[in-house]
């Protein structure tokens, strides 16, 4: 047979890729149940890693299973809230919003579809106060960037986050997964509704809501950065309702009838109070702490 | 077993090693030798796509039109690493995210295209399914040796167990950090080809 005639070769190309295809399709959808349920049991790992409960190493160490039961035992309530911070949709039958969902939802934020918003949140039980955990997405160097940021229980300090990628370059961007220190660096800052974004990545942070980039990495720094802004003033209604900080509400007088500091601290019993939206002088004594930063501005 | 056969098994592994006689593969061998266990997955992969796709090719080398032969090839190879890549990812999901990106750069490993045009395409399926096999194994022989040392003197650990004693740590005993970069693997990498050629002296150049 002549195996080098146009029509024998073109036949061959064709029937070679047909059978190709159709091998991969169905190996491919005989394998998605499985492979679906790994990445939800990664997702929870990565909301339980954040919310400090372990490492992800461990986490990913113990399997589906217990990674699930652990998730059951752990979960207070999960939900999904509007940008007005109402509660819309119960999500405690399939609690896992996946990287996809938050990709439909980081649309809907950027059409500017306010009204198609639904935003998950996630508390966790634990001892010291709940921990709640939300989603934020942004885009990188090379495709998404996406995390969770666990908060305490005044909604306002962050305990811990953990980010992840779907192609950053290895050992730069791809530090926002692989490297420890940089999710450390998170601990203990502040969500800070009052400044122009509630948190920042950037070079040389010096302020509370800042964390120092990654050198090397500033598209991938950058993006997660506006993501965590955009996703973190998506919860604001929220984050605020709930806050215990009741300055965080943003009315003038709202500390049980102190008033309240442009940064967000009450200014109590004390020469002068609040004036311009600044707590006045003499009022650390009472109030609590307002870093000089604050109010100069 | 006659010796051609024989022939064909042994010779990859030791006087034409992928790796440290024809230095290919050398990307993925850097990547990811960090870790025992990963490499030894990666070995595997590599030995089960050059297996397979040189039985299945040898089995079409009568068939397949010259002029696209190398396309048959690579749509070959390429679905035999889609179909690791996605075996594993519903199975061995954790060490599927660790090798990330470099199972699906086998296809682009010389050693698998290498042995296809050089072997397969002229030798019956058995052979060329051994000849397959052998190389893969010549390669992940390689990795597993400089993962070994690798993980041993960078973690401290074989296979995720802790196997240097905590005591001498605090007798002041560190692991090596640079061992887990790179340029150590390549390094090491140098000291295995300088050993096997201080020993096989047919390797050596006049």
């Amino acid at each position: 047979m002549n195996t080098n005639g146009n029509t024998y070769t073109v036949v061959y190309s064709t029937v070679i890729v047909v059978l190709v295809a159709a091998i991969l399709a169905t190996v491919a959808m005989a394998l998605k149940p499985k492979q679906d349920a790994n990445i939800k049991a990664e997702t929870i790992c990565q909301m339980l890693a954040a919310a400090q409960y372990s490492s992800m190493d461990e986490l990913m160490e113990i399997g589906n299973e217990n990674v699930l039961v652990k998730y059951q035992e752990n979960i207070k309530e999960a939900y999904t809230v509007n940008l007005d911070g109402q509660k819309v949709r119960d999500l405690s039958i399939d609690p896992i919003e996946l990287a996809d969902n938050l990709k439909a939802q980081n649309d809907n934020m950027k059409k500017g579809k306010a009204d198609k918003v639904e935003l998950p949140v996630y508390v966790f039980s634990k001892e010291g106060g709940d921990i709640t955990v939300v989603p934020v997405y942004g885009a990188g160097l090379w495709g998404p960037v996406w995390g969770y940021i666990a908060l305490a229980s005044d909604l306002k300090t962050i305990v811990g986050a953990y980010f992840d990628h779907s192609g950053e370059t290895p050992g730069l961007g791809a530090k926002i997964k692989d490297d420890p220190e940089f999710r450390a660096k998170f601990s203990g800052k502040k969500v800070d509704f009052s400044a122009e974004k509630p948190f920042e990545i950037v070079k040389g942070a010096g302020k509370d809501n800042q964390v120092d980039a990654i050198t090397g990495a500033t598209m991938t720094s950058k993006g997660l950065s506006d993501g965590i802004a955009k996703w973190l003033v998506g919860y604001k209604a929220y984050l605020a309702a709930g806050a215990q900080d009741c300055c965080l509400k943003e009315s003038a007088e709202c500390c049980g009838g102190e008033s309240c500091g442009k940064s967000g601290e009450c200014c109590g019993d004390c020469e002068g109070g609040c004036q311009d939206g600044n707590c006045q002088e003499n009022c650390a004594g009472q109030c609590r702490e307002v870093e000089p930063t604050n109010v100069e501005e | 077993m006659d010796s051609k056969l024989k022939e064909t098994i042994l010779n990859p592994i030791l006087k034409g090693n992928p790796i440290t006689v024809l230095v290919l593969g050398i990307c993925s061998s850097l990547a990811v030798t960090v870790e025992l266990k990963g490499a030894l997955v990666m070995s595997l992969a590599v030995m089960i796509v050059t297996g397979i796709s040189c039985l299945v090719l040898s089995l079409l080398r009568n068939s397949i039109p010259n002029r696209i032969r190398i396309i048959v090839q690579l749509v070959v190879v390429a679905m035999l690493v889609i179909l690791v890549d996605q075996i594993l990812k519903a199975f061995a999901y954790p060490i599927e995210k660790q090798l990330s990106v470099y199972i699906g750069l086998i296809i682009t490993n010389c050693i698998v295209m290498g042995r296809i045009e050089a072997f397969a395409l002229g030798n019956k399926p058995i052979p060329s399914l051994l000849d397959g096999l052998a190389n893969g194994f010549g390669y992940g022989l390689i990795l597993v040796i400089v993962a070994f040392f690798r993980e041993l003197l960078g973690s401290g650990s074989i296979l995720g167990f802790r196997v240097i004693p905590e005591a001498l740590y605090s007798a002041g005993y560190m692991n090596n950090g640079l061992v887990i970069l790179p340029p150590m693997a390549l390094i090491l990498l140098g000291c295995i080809i300088w050993v096997q050629r201080s020993i096989q002296k047919d390797l050596q150049e006049k």
